[in-house]
């Protein structure tokens, strides 16, 4: 009982010097300052920026699938090692992203396993199936394109190495960006079948890009928080219109149409979109988009079937630091 | 470009160069194949490295033999269209990835033999050689030391990793004979100083896998029976598998630009 008493009396102190903690961190954000790992934090904007950073890794891991379906079958040679090497920045991005995660307390395994084990998620995007290769365009021109839009503002998230991650990130991702739209500038300059490919790859992955946003700002969770912690700098809703009036014309300069009848532009030159199927978004979330069990069967798959890689890994290094102790004490 | 096969008039050196630039296509493709799906990203990474290596290469030989060949066939139209009795790569590098010790060891073979191969082709009397060869030295180098910390890693590591590794040498070793094989359309070359006699790069070879495989506790097997065909377009059935997947597309849409 004593020393409970004594713990309440400690427990209250804590939360009195946390609040000027609190108030000073405050401070720092609002005064633009960078966050580093062994600063002081509140611990709901650790967890925050943990499922935040961890989710973002894993879009990137398991977005290597959807174009790595591609690789293989990459139309020429030119092609084939562009789209590897996109598809290994991709990789790079997410050995990245986990570094700056593990920075703010949880290691790579952890997170990768909660990812495994369906308890964290990853951007419902990668649940769509790359069926042509001008769906390779495609992505590269608006799956990059919306996620370049959702991380420049990134680079000033108050957390230090998550901003620093995301400046290199943006300049590859914009590499990637105009890599696809290249190929759609090819397919739309080609045969009426290249053509009709590309009609159709924009048929296919435009509703779901524009979901990429995350939910429309009137039901998103999580924004308050993150927009006072400067995490989030624009809504979802800002950051889609943002998009949308960007690529409009590009759509518009390789004479395809997007598939929107109700789309149209007012007054101030924005291009206002119609309502979106937020069932669809709901129904890929909850697990039921068309890839999600392939793509997560593929993730565990590799990580099931190298098990015993990483384990000889770890016996050799173990024996090796045993042979070298052994060696330094004759 | 039609969907037909295009015929190559395989003058010496335009044979000579499409049988290394198939071995790198051939197994820069089967390495890219693990994008994805490897058993740690650091792997994805080096995996995909690798791979891009060996397709720049090959894109290189291509072009070379393409412009020596003098006809309108280029990098695209070598690789994407001919089949499977067209090409040239080793039997080795055709193999499946099978598990990553497989993929390692097929790896260790080839990177051991290239690693010598292009040092020693730095030499060779044709300039375009010489150049593609000082730069796929280095990356061959890298390659091996790549591929040599595993199979130690590998050998020295588990019980298991142990057998696989061991399972995978016994089973590609009869693959490396043909690596060291000239035949004679490459005998005039290597006589002009354009090429370099691959048997003369066996004794270092086996030194190489020699050493590795001892620190691994690994052993060679001692059968001595080696497996040829490729260089002269007789291969496993692996490979015409391989190639309707990486033809697909140029076979399916004829002619088209991508």
């Amino acid at each position: 009982m004593y020393t409970q008493a004594l713990n309440t009396a400690e427990t209250a102190d804590r939360d009195l010097e946390d609040a000027g903690k609190a108030a000073q961190f405050q401070a720092r954000i609002d005064a633009e300052e960078r966050i580093e790992p062994n600063d002081w934090m509140p611990a709901a904007y650790r967890k925050t920026l943990t499922r935040q950073i961890s989710q973002h890794a894993h879009s990137e891991i398991v977005g290597m699938l959807p174009e790595g379906n591609w690789i293989t079958r990459a139309p020429t040679l030119r092609r084939k090692a562009a789209l590897l090497a996109k598809v290994q920045d991709e990789c790079g991005h997410g050995l990245y992203l986990y570094a700056a995660a593990e920075t703010l307390g949880s290691s790579r395994e952890e997170l990768v396993d909660a990812m495994l084990a369906g308890k964290a998620k990853y951007s419902s995007i990668f649940n769509y199936p790359t069926l042509t290769w001008a769906d390779i365009g495609t992505i590269g021109w608006l799956v990059d394109g919306a996620a370049i839009m959702n991380q420049i503002p990134l680079c000033r998230c108050s957390y230090g190495p998550y901003a620093r991650a995301m400046i290199r990130v943006c300049k590859e991702e914009s590499f990637h960006q105009r890599q696809g739209y290249e190929i759609m500038v090819t397919l739309c300059r080609g045969s009426e079948e290249q053509k009709a490919m590309a009609q159709d790859a924009l048929n296919r992955w435009w509703w779901p890009v524009l979901m990429m946003f995350g939910p429309p700002d009137a039901t998103s969770q999580h924004s308050d928080t993150s927009t006072k912690w400067k995490i989030k700098r624009f809504s979802n809703d800002e950051l889609r219109q943002k998009f949308v009036d960007a690529t409009v014309p590009q759509a518009q300069y390789l004479g395809l149409t997007i598939p929107d009848p109700g789309m149209a532009q007012d007054a101030d030159g924005h291009w206002r979109y119609s309502e979106i199927d937020w069932t669809e978004f709901k129904q890929v979330l909850a697990g039921n988009g068309p890839c999600n069990r392939d793509r997560m069967a593929a993730r565990r798959k590799a990580h099931e079937e190298g098990a015993w890689v990483r384990e000889a890994a770890a016996s050799y290094a173990a024996k090796r630091a045993q042979r070298q102790t052994a060696q330094a004490a004759e | 470009m039609s969907c037909a096969n295009i015929q190559v008039s395989e003058t010496p050196l335009v044979l000579y160069a499409l049988r290394r630039a198939d071995d790198a296509l051939i197994l820069g493709h089967r390495l890219s194949e693990w994008c994805g799906h490897a058993p740690m990203l650091e792997e994805d990474m080096a995996l995909s490295n690798i791979a891009l290596d060996l397709i720049g290469q090959a894109r290189e030989l291509y072009t070379f033999a393409a412009k020596v060949e003098g006809r309108d066939n280029d990098e695209d139209k070598l690789a994407y269209l001919r089949d499977v009795r067209q090409y040239r790569n080793l039997l080795l590098v055709e193999q499946p990835n099978g598990d990553f010790a497989q993929t390692l060891v097929r790896q260790f073979f080839y990177s051991a033999f290239a690693d010598l191969y292009w040092r020693a082709m730095m030499n060779s009397r044709d300039a375009t050689l010489a150049a593609i060869a000082a730069k796929s030295e280095k990356e061959s180098a890298y390659h091996l030391r790549h591929a040599s910390e595993w199979i130690i890693r590998l050998g020295d590591g588990t019980e298991e990793s142990h057998r696989r590794a061991q399972g995978a040498i016994d089973h590609l070793w009869a693959f490396t004979g043909e690596m060291f094989a000239a035949d004679d359309s490459e005998c005039a070359l290597i006589d002009a100083g354009i090429a370099v006699d691959p048997g003369s790069l066996r004794g270092r070879w086996l030194t190489t896998i020699t050493d590795v495989t001892r620190e691994a506790t690994l052993a060679l097997p001692r059968n001595d029976w080696m497996q040829q065909g490729g260089r002269s377009g007789r291969h496993s059935e692996h490979l015409g598998q391989l190639l309707s997947e990486l033809q697909s597309m140029q076979r399916t849409f004829p002619g088209l630009t991508w």
